[in-house]
């Protein structure tokens, strides 16, 4: 797993920031997207920080292409001007007394070629971007997807040996973010080195990255390739994002006992121990009265919290043991005259229900 | 329950004032207009007397005459230098007290807006003590160098540079610590050392309160009186500036006086056009 002196990253490190101490460990290959997906205030952009030498590690090490770039122990920091990374920050941070050209030349110049090639180097990338005709623009005159473009381009032009994405879409409306995700997809599939990109958006996490991350408070909670993270979410807070009922509990062969009251029914492979079991929304079925005999294996009691209208179709926030987020047709919603405070009954099939081993419970 | 008031008048103009602009009723109370009043005429009535009392016929020959013209140069050049001394040296000094931590600079900061609040004749005086011919430096560069600095347009530039400098310095300090930090991180991660940041990046983005503490500084220097007629005497043609020349043609030439005063007034009248994005607008600078 280490790609120490092949133009990967390392990271070993604690990052303290006031109170707050970030500690990862990772390690990212060349040409490869690690998607750093986590809350608010779950470290994200402190650990873009500490890569970029903004912000110096508290204990470990960080290291980069073969070469240590901030090592607590042995007191090494490469400033931040000195280190080939490229930064695109959350709301770009183009300069604003500067044109698009001389904002993507700005790199190039500082790292030491003159004036002229410099501009060179700029066009070659304003070229690549699809930026020619902004060249002259100043970045007040940008639309949101040309400044996303224009931050990428000025840090491509630095020719960086690591990348760093913080939110690239964040500040893009709904309607012209999927093609700009798409257009970064291209672009970043391009570029040769390690890339990391934090975002709290599932979707664009699942798009752009070979490989998630999850940070909570500061520390990974979850890492695997996007399906995994997905389909088997280690965190309420993942599964809220993905879409999942999650449910913590023991397995013991055939039945979980849930950690917050009741029990699943699950397909009996023997397994035992802390689990998490995964549940989608539209797995689960609802029914107004007590269902007969049926071959789905786990049927409870629930009472209606609340409803919301999604895009075709309603989500139901059930109460019950254990609670649970349904999705029906608006249809049965009318048919079975749901709403707040009915009583229903809820099924699902055991085969329905995905069961995997829980992280807390193993040696990390 | 209480019965609403009795209606008074409200005129379609107000009307539609208080609906663009939002919220109840503008208008002063009467306690306030009055002393509003007072102030607003104490404050305009000299500067209107200035304007009724000026040669308007004679005012070409009252400026153009030897003495006035002489005074008008040397001021000009003094007070530009001045402004050139203080942002070769003050601007550095502060990018020092905005973004420096070191022990100390509090009191440094205090030390260095003092000659904000001193009265120009004691920085006169300070400037004499220091830079006299038996001043504690004045000395040594007399006898090292030959160099007499008072009562010369050298000892003119220092003073004006001493009483305007510190308007610059404030001006330059907010508007780096009212700078977004985001911008000089992105430099940095594109490679820029710390010169090329503070070249590239905060100054372009300061440029702004860099124009307004440099015309601020410069209208200061113009206007200088107390520290140079203290350090630098007021000899015609060599450091006789402006103010100290409408001063002694009070008595001798008033007319020469009132058309230099207009000058002077001019002046100010342009500079606060300078910065009136900055200050009449009240609030915060853009």
């Amino acid at each position: 797993m280490t790609h120490e002196g092949s133009g990967g990253l390392l990271v070993d490190a604690q990052v303290r920031r006031g109170e707050f101490t970030l500690a990862v460990a990772l390690a990212a290959a060349p040409g490869q997207v690690v998607g750093v997906l986590g809350p608010n205030g779950a470290g994200k952009s402190t650990l873009l920080s500490a890569l970029a030498g903004l912000t110096p590690v508290a204990a470990g090490r960080i290291v980069l292409a073969g070469q240590v770039i901030d090592d607590a122990g042995t007191g090494e920091f490469v400033e931040a001007a000195g280190r080939p990374v490229g930064f695109v920050f959350q709301n770009y941070r183009l300069f604003p007394h500067l044109s698009v050209a001389q904002n993507v030349a700005f790199s190039p110049r500082a790292r030491g070629l003159g004036r002229r090639a410099a501009e060179a180097a700029a066009s070659q990338w304003l070229d690549r971007l699809g930026l020619t005709d902004l060249a002259d623009r100043k970045p007040g005159n940008l639309s949101g997807g040309q400044a996303q473009r224009v931050a990428l381009a000025r840090a491509l032009a630095g020719q960086p040996a690591l990348l760093l994405l913080d939110e690239p879409l964040s500040a893009l409306d709904a309607g012209t973010r999927l093609d700009v995700q798409a257009e970064l997809g291209r672009h970043l599939s391009d570029f040769a080195g390690p890339c990391l990109l934090v975002t709290h958006d599932p979707l664009e996490a699942l798009v752009l990255a070979d490989m998630l991350l999850v940070l909570e408070d500061g520390r990974i909670v979850q890492e695997g390739t996007p399906a995994q993270v997905a389909r088997q979410p280690g965190t309420d807070y993942v599964a809220k994002l993905v879409g999942l009922n999650l449910y913590a509990g023991h397995a013991d062969g055939s039945e979980v006992a849930l950690a917050g009251g009741g029990a699943l029914v699950i397909p009996d492979h023997g397994r035992r121990g802390d689990v998490f079991v995964a549940v989608r929304p539209s797995a689960v079925v609802v029914s107004s009265a007590r269902p007969g005999a049926s071959s789905a294996r786990n049927t409870w009691p629930a009472r209606i919290a609340g409803l919301t209208m999604l895009a075709d179709r309603v989500r139901l926030d059930l109460d019950g043991q254990p609670p649970a987020l349904v999705d029906v047709t608006p249809a049965a919603v009318a048919e079975l005259s749901l709403s707040p405070g009915s009583q229903v009954w809820l099924t699902a099939k055991a085969t329905d229900l995905d069961v995997y081993p829980r992280a807390d419970s193993q040696p990390r | 329950m209480s019965a609403p008031a009795a209606p008074s008048h409200l005129t379609a103009r107000e009307r539609a004032r208080r609906a663009a602009r939002g919220g109840a009723s503008r208008s002063a109370p009467a306690p306030l207009l009055a002393p509003a009043l007072v102030a607003v005429a104490f404050l305009v009535l000299p500067l209107a007397g200035l304007l009724i009392r000026a040669p308007w016929s004679s005012l070409g020959a009252a400026l153009t005459g030897s003495d006035a013209t002489q005074a008008l140069v040397l001021s000009l050049w003094t007070a530009s230098a001045s402004t050139v001394i203080s942002l070769v040296i003050g601007v550095p000094l502060a990018w020092v007290l905005a973004r420096g931590s070191f022990p100390g600079q509090r009191l440094l900061r205090a030390l260095v807006t003092l000659p904000l609040v001193l009265p120009p004749v004691v920085g006169g005086v300070a400037l004499l003590l220091a830079f006299g011919r038996t001043g504690f430096l004045g000395r040594y560069l007399d006898s090292w160098f030959g160099l007499t600095i008072p009562f010369t347009p050298i000892a003119v530039v220092m003073a004006e540079t001493f009483v305007a400098m510190p308007f610059l310095i404030i001006t330059v300090e907010g508007a780096l610590r009212s700078a977004d930090p985001g911008f000089e991180e992105a430099a940095a991660t594109l490679g820029a050392t710390r010169m090329t940041v503070f070249r590239r990046v905060t100054m372009p983005l300061i440029a702004p309160s860099l124009g307004a503490g440099a015309v601020l500084c410069w209208a200061r220097a113009l206007g200088e009186f107390g520290a140079t007629i203290t350090f630098a005497g007021s000899f015609p043609g060599r450091t006789e500036t402006m103010p100290i020349a409408v001063y002694y043609a009070l008595e001798t030439d008033p007319d020469a006086a009132i058309a230099l005063s207009l000058v002077l007034l001019l002046v100010s009248v342009v500079v606060l056009v300078l910065l009136r994005d900055r200050w009449l607008r009240g609030g915060s600078a853009p």
